[in-house]
């Protein structure tokens, strides 16, 4: 029997479904009316409460639900047997992700006890033919990968924003399938001893709207200040290049790439830095580019959208006045 | 309680390297980078290295450090030695470039248990070409170990790992029982420049050197998942204004009003 439904697994926090589940339901929504088959969800928590109910007004037909207590510690050993089972009982054609930080270790995990394809951060998928095909941005975001799963199923992480959100409509209806008796033993071999949560001040920097940030050629520090007066000015947050952070100018928590964070800013200032494919690869989902550069040369200007060369302190310091007087 | 660490690495394109040096190479489906820009061991794998040398300080025991690939360039992959590890293996063979995850955590594996009998494996939480944050979670599957991921701090106590983590939105500490396997995070510190000493004990070692068939891997077991249809550049579709002026402060002054104009801030 051929197998055309597409399962995802959605991830939750706190009783609030997280950004990506909507997203990935839309892309999965997209596959099923190619494939002719259905969308299936996988819900595993401590406690559904309305979750179930939510995801069906997304647009899924059957939500499969498993329900215990080591789900609050979310950890990849409990959720990998949880989500093989799901699996083996629906034997869906694809399994989409949404890319959080759990799915980062038990998609994988997944996909290896399974022996299936795997593809990371994926920004596209599409069924071309029997196949699924799927691309990924690789090397930093200098190049995209496209690739396609060989064999019957293949599970996919798809990365955040890489769809629109499926809009709620509660006139829709679906199946609600309890599969807690089924998972038998679900304990994890590690155990959680402390938890904390770190509260960041002000705007946190993926989310902020505007990310004013600065790199090597700053020089030193204290330019950060004047960056940072800028951020403020524009409502935005402050970010740093990998270089900035290792000559140790700024703290890692404002770093912006590859080995820092991914900022989705409809603006990007980026001031005195280069754009080594460590950097863009953090900042390849922003809108407008604007860069501030001694070097005409900088590879920063072939992924900028406005670009001032020259003095960036000269240049910074005009500008932050001038937009003061036009405030 | 000494304990014997083995440190998986990978030898990647210099991400530092301006993304607009690199080049496609339509028949290996990878990109390359000019002839003047060297290879460099993946960060994230040197920082696994400084890791497994913390704790062989604290502990005592040995760190060995494996890698697959191909087109070793024998003085990047000599500096885990330099650093102060004590065995550098590396699986070299032109098939395994082409490797998919998959088969790349299949060839590890084999190479691990090849290698002799390990109480923790160190690996970089991802590699910066691929990205994937893939192979290190297939080694714990296929060998059966309990995986912990983005350590920014692991100790050992007798038989008990203990590793903080970095999560996205604050940090937790879980324990798990040897034998294990932790991928290591950027937020463990700098990994050790090599002092003369290392360099001059390192020059002295030579790294053991496998191919694929020394694994006795068949071709069923190294039979890719995932097809690499194509590698490509994306086109830009942005081209970049350049703002003009007399001088530097009226740059500034004409990006403002530029800004402003095209609702940007």
């Amino acid at each position: 029997m051929a197998n055309n439904d597409i399962l995802v697994i959605i991830d939750h926090s706190d009783g609030v479904l997280d950004s990506t589940a909507a997203e990935i339901i839309t892309a999965a929504i997209g596959l099923a009316k190619q494939t002719g088959g259905e969308v299936l969800a996988a819900l595993c928590s401590s406690d559904a409460g309305s979750l179930p109910q939510t995801i069906v007004s997304l647009g899924v037909s059957k939500v499969y639900t498993i329900t215990s207590p080591v789900f609050i510690d979310a950890n990849s050993d409990s959720l990998v047997k949880a989500y093989k089972v799901v699996i083996e009982k629906t034997s869906p054609k694809l399994v989409l992700f949404g890319r959080t930080f759990i799915a980062r270790d038990t998609a994988p995990r997944l996909a290896f006890r399974l022996q299936v394809g795997f593809a990371q951060d994926c920004t596209s998928v599409a069924i071309d033919g029997n196949s699924v095909v799927l691309e990924r941005p690789v090397y930093g975001g200098a190049s995209i990968a496209r690739v396609s799963f060989i064999g019957d199923l293949g599970i996919a992480v798809i990365k955040a924003k890489s769809y629109d959100a499926a809009p709620e409509d509660n006139s829709r209806s679906g199946e609600i399938i309890d599969l807690t008796d089924s998972v038998g033993d679900i304990s994890s071999r590690t155990k959680l001893v402390d938890r904390k949560k770190v509260e960041s001040e002000g705007i946190r920097l993926e989310d902020a709207a505007i990310v004013v940030s600065g790199g090597r050629g700053l020089g030193g520090p204290e330019p950060f200040e004047k960056l940072q007066e800028l951020a403020n000015l524009l409502g935005g947050a402050l970010g740093a290049s990998r270089a900035a952070c290792d000559a140790g100018w700024i703290p890692y928590a404002h770093q912006v790439g590859l080995t820092g964070k991914t900022v989705s800013a409809d603006t990007y200032f980026a001031i005195a830095i280069s754009g080594a494919s460590q950097h863009l690869a953090g900042m390849t989902a922003v809108k407008n580019v604007i860069a501030i550069n001694r070097d005409k040369e900088a590879n920063i200007f072939k992924n900028a959208n406005y670009g001032v060369v020259g003095d960036w302190e000269k240049i910074t310091t005009a500008f932050l006045n001038m937009v003061k007087e036009l405030s | 309680m000494p304990i014997n660490i083995l440190v998986t690495v990978k030898q990647v394109l210099d991400p530092e390297a301006p993304s607009g040096a690199l080049k496609v190479n339509n028949d290996t489906k990878r990109m390359e980078a000019p002839s003047n820009v060297p290879p460099v061991i993946n960060g994230y794998d040197e920082n696994a290295v400084e890791a497994a040398l913390k704790i062989k300080e604290a502990v005592g025991g040995t760190v060995t450090v494996l890698s697959a690939g191909n087109g070793f360039v024998m003085d990047v992959m000599k500096k885990t030695l330099s650093m102060g590890s004590d065995e550098l293996i590396l699986v070299d063979d032109p098939s395994v470039s082409t490797l998919d995850a998959f088969v790349t955590a299949q060839v590890l594996s084999a190479a691990i248990k090849k290698a002799g009998n390990f109480d923790l494996i160190l690996c970089g939480r991802q590699a910066s070409d691929y990205d994937q944050a893939t192979v290190p979670l297939g080694i714990a599957e296929i060998l059966d170990l309990p995986p912990v991921t983005m350590a920014m701090r692991v100790t050992v106590n007798e038989s008990i790992v203990s590793v903080s983590r970095v999560l996205g939105d604050g940090n937790e500490t879980v324990e798990v029982s040897l034998p294990a396997l932790v991928t290591v995070s950027n937020e463990i510190g700098q990994p050790r420049y090599p002092n003369l000493r290392g360099i001059m004990a390192a020059s002295k070692k030579q790294p053991t050197v496998w191919n694929l068939s020394d694994l006795g891997l068949d071709d069923s077991a190294i039979s890719a998942k995932v097809e690499i249809k194509e590698i490509f550049v994306p086109v830009t579709e942005t081209e970049c204004e350049y703002i003009d002026g007399d001088d530097d402060e009226e740059k500034g002054r004409n990006l403002a009003l530029k800004l402003r104009e095209a609702k940007i801030i």
